[in-house]
């Protein structure tokens, strides 16, 4: 488990003190994938980078795994970064070296393994990431995404607890981040890894996280489960990455919906209720009409879920919202 | 006929000699200035700003010595050397003479060079490796000096030029060698057939380093 009690972190600027994180506690359960979303200088590379103190913070105590990292002395925290991957944006692959002993470094660095060790494990490596084709090539001549393949088998050389992943899919295509969001899921169920990773994007958190936490200004705003903080956002913050992530106007939305008839709700069904024919039933039962003015059908990481507003007239409106509200359904009254 | 005896006064055993002399002395100081260069240039980089081992006062007090000995007339510095050389080759005469101020006058300037292709190393790159819990002696020889080893090996390739010019330089101070020949012989008898014979000879020799060390340097960019 990673913990963090009451960390802050500020900068010292031509000297001026810049706050980049403000006083956050925070705990990651083992075999998670956490996200961490927020524009950039939110502060959330920075926490990243304090739970492998390349960043060490200014006040409070990070613990991992019951040990308190902060304490640690120049020899524990190599070791203790032997056990906590990191992926980067830019891959930050060494381009004078092969794909093979780019995997190899932190080994070789470790210096616990013998050569032909280091060789079947890398191989072992290149093979999950599906690049075993690509061993003696040098990083200039691999796609980005096959770079970032790389990175993530150096990450995993060490068999690390924890893997920090730094804005790792931003330089990629859609495709690509895909490929690559897949991969980091894979690991994390095969290998029970703790995953903590920070983004911009809304749709990274959805495919691959557990658990999300919003940061602004230095400030985790909100945070929870996945689908909750997704589907019911509190924070301006967070509800603009959502309606990015669904390229929604909220203004136009309302504009549009203001010639509508009737009552405006939205209703969001979350894992087998998605799938259940509740908007016929009810309508038949109550004599209501709807129309479906927006709507999504996708999923949250292996959970699906549904999120439709609708307009409804005539019937037993009431009757209709009590059968709403006592579903496994989460019903809001828009207008 | 004609061709040979316009080069009447070229003594081709002494051209020879010559030859071998300033190969030595550019060999022996390239290797010297190596050896003392690349660990100042590591050492001007981790000091320098916003870097490892970030030292304002060693930096500023390693780059006062570096610019004052680049600063300096190479002329002035095969003078200025000549107690210390005696000191420590018991000559300040022939090649053995001429190595101290040669590696004394190029060792700032490689020095230099090694920093700025060592800053030119992306800083991710000492990230990454850090993010992998190396010590700083393993930054350095096993992410910093791979990834800077085509600009290395271009600075060593600027540096011996350099080196071929300033040991036609150390004629002056009775070196032997091309330049001194030239000097003696091609300037100060008017043997202009000599002059021409050493200059093409150095000139050869700059484009053989020129373009093997443009090899090299593709070689390890590995692009």
């Amino acid at each position: 488990m990673i913990e963090f009690q009451n960390v802050h972190k500020t900068y010292r600027v031509a000297g001026r003190d810049i706050p980049a994180l403000h006083s956050t506690s925070l705990s990651v359960e083992n075999g998670q994938v956490f996200g961490l979303i927020g524009h950039s200088g939110a502060g959330k590379s920075t926490l990243l980078r304090l739970i492998n103190r390349l960043e060490a913070p200014s006040g409070g105590k990070i613990i991992v795994d019951g040990e308190d990292v902060t304490a640690f002395n120049a020899d524990e925290l190599r070791r203790f970064r032997q056990q906590v991957g990191m992926i980067f944006q830019h891959f930050n692959l060494l381009a004078s070296k092969t794909v093979a002993d780019n995997v190899a470094l932190p080994l070789t660095l470790a210096g616990e393994l013998s050569r032909s060790e280091i060789d079947r494990r890398v191989a072992e490596l290149l093979d999950r990431v599906g690049l075993s084709d690509h061993a003696k090539k040098f990083p200039a001549q691999l796609s980005g995404g096959q770079k970032q393949r790389v990175g993530i088998a150096r990450a995993l050389a060490t068999k690390p607890k924890i893997l920090l992943c730094d804005e790792a899919t931003s330089a990629l295509d859609p495709q690509t981040t895909a490929s690559v969001l897949q991969l980091l899921a894979e690991i994390n169920r095969e290998l029970k890894l703790t995953i903590v990773l920070i983004t911009h994007e809304m749709d990274v958190i959805r495919r691959v996280c557990d658990r999300v936490a919003v940061m602004d200004a230095g400030v985790i705003v909100e945070h929870g489960p996945v689908a909750d903080v997704f589907l019911h956002p509190k924070h301006p913050t967070t509800r603009r990455f959502v309606q990015e992530d669904e390229q929604i106007d909220e203004d136009e939305q309302r504009d549009d919906f203001a010639h509508v008839p009737g009552r405006i709700v939205r209703l969001t069904f979350q894992g087998d209720a998605t799938y259940a024919p509740l908007l016929g039933t009810v309508a038949r039962e109550t004599g209501v009409d709807y129309s479906i003015l927006a709507g999504r059908i996708d999923r949250i990481k292996d959970t699906p879920y549904g999120q439709l507003t609708l307009a409804i007239t005539g019937g037993d409106m009431d009757a209709a919202f009590a059968r709403f509200t006592a579903a496994d359904v989460h019903m809001e009254v828009l207008r | 006929m004609e061709a040979l005896s316009f080069f009447a006064n070229v003594d081709w055993s002494e051209i020879w000699l010559a030859t071998l002399d300033t190969l030595m002395m550019l060999g022996g100081s390239l290797l010297f200035t190596i050896l003392l260069g690349l660990p100042l240039g590591v050492l001007l980089f981790l000091c320098g700003p916003r870097q490892l081992f970030e030292e304002k006062r060693v930096y500023a007090l390693l780059s006062l010595i570096v610019n004052i000995l680049r600063s300096l007339p190479f002329i002035i510095l095969l003078i200025v050397m000549i107690p210390f050389t005696v000191l420590i080759t018991g000559t300040s005469l022939g090649v053995a003479g001429a190595i101290p101020p040669l590696v004394v006058g190029a060792t700032p300037f490689f020095a230099r060079l090694v920093e700025t292709a060592l800053r030119e190393v992306d800083r991710g790159i000492i990230e990454a490796t850090q993010a992998m819990g190396a010590t700083t002696r393993q930054i350095i020889l096993n992410a910093l000096l791979p990834e800077a080893r085509p600009g290395i090996f271009a600075a060593i390739t600027v540096t011996a030029i350099t080196l071929v010019s300033y040991t036609a330089m150390a004629g002056v101070v009775g070196a032997g060698g091309l330049g001194d020949l030239a000097i003696r012989f091609g300037y100060q008898r008017f043997q202009t057939d000599v002059m021409i014979v050493t200059v093409v000879l150095l000139l050869v020799l700059v484009q053989v380093l020129q373009s093997v060390g443009d090899k090299l340097v593709v070689h390890f960019s590995r692009k």
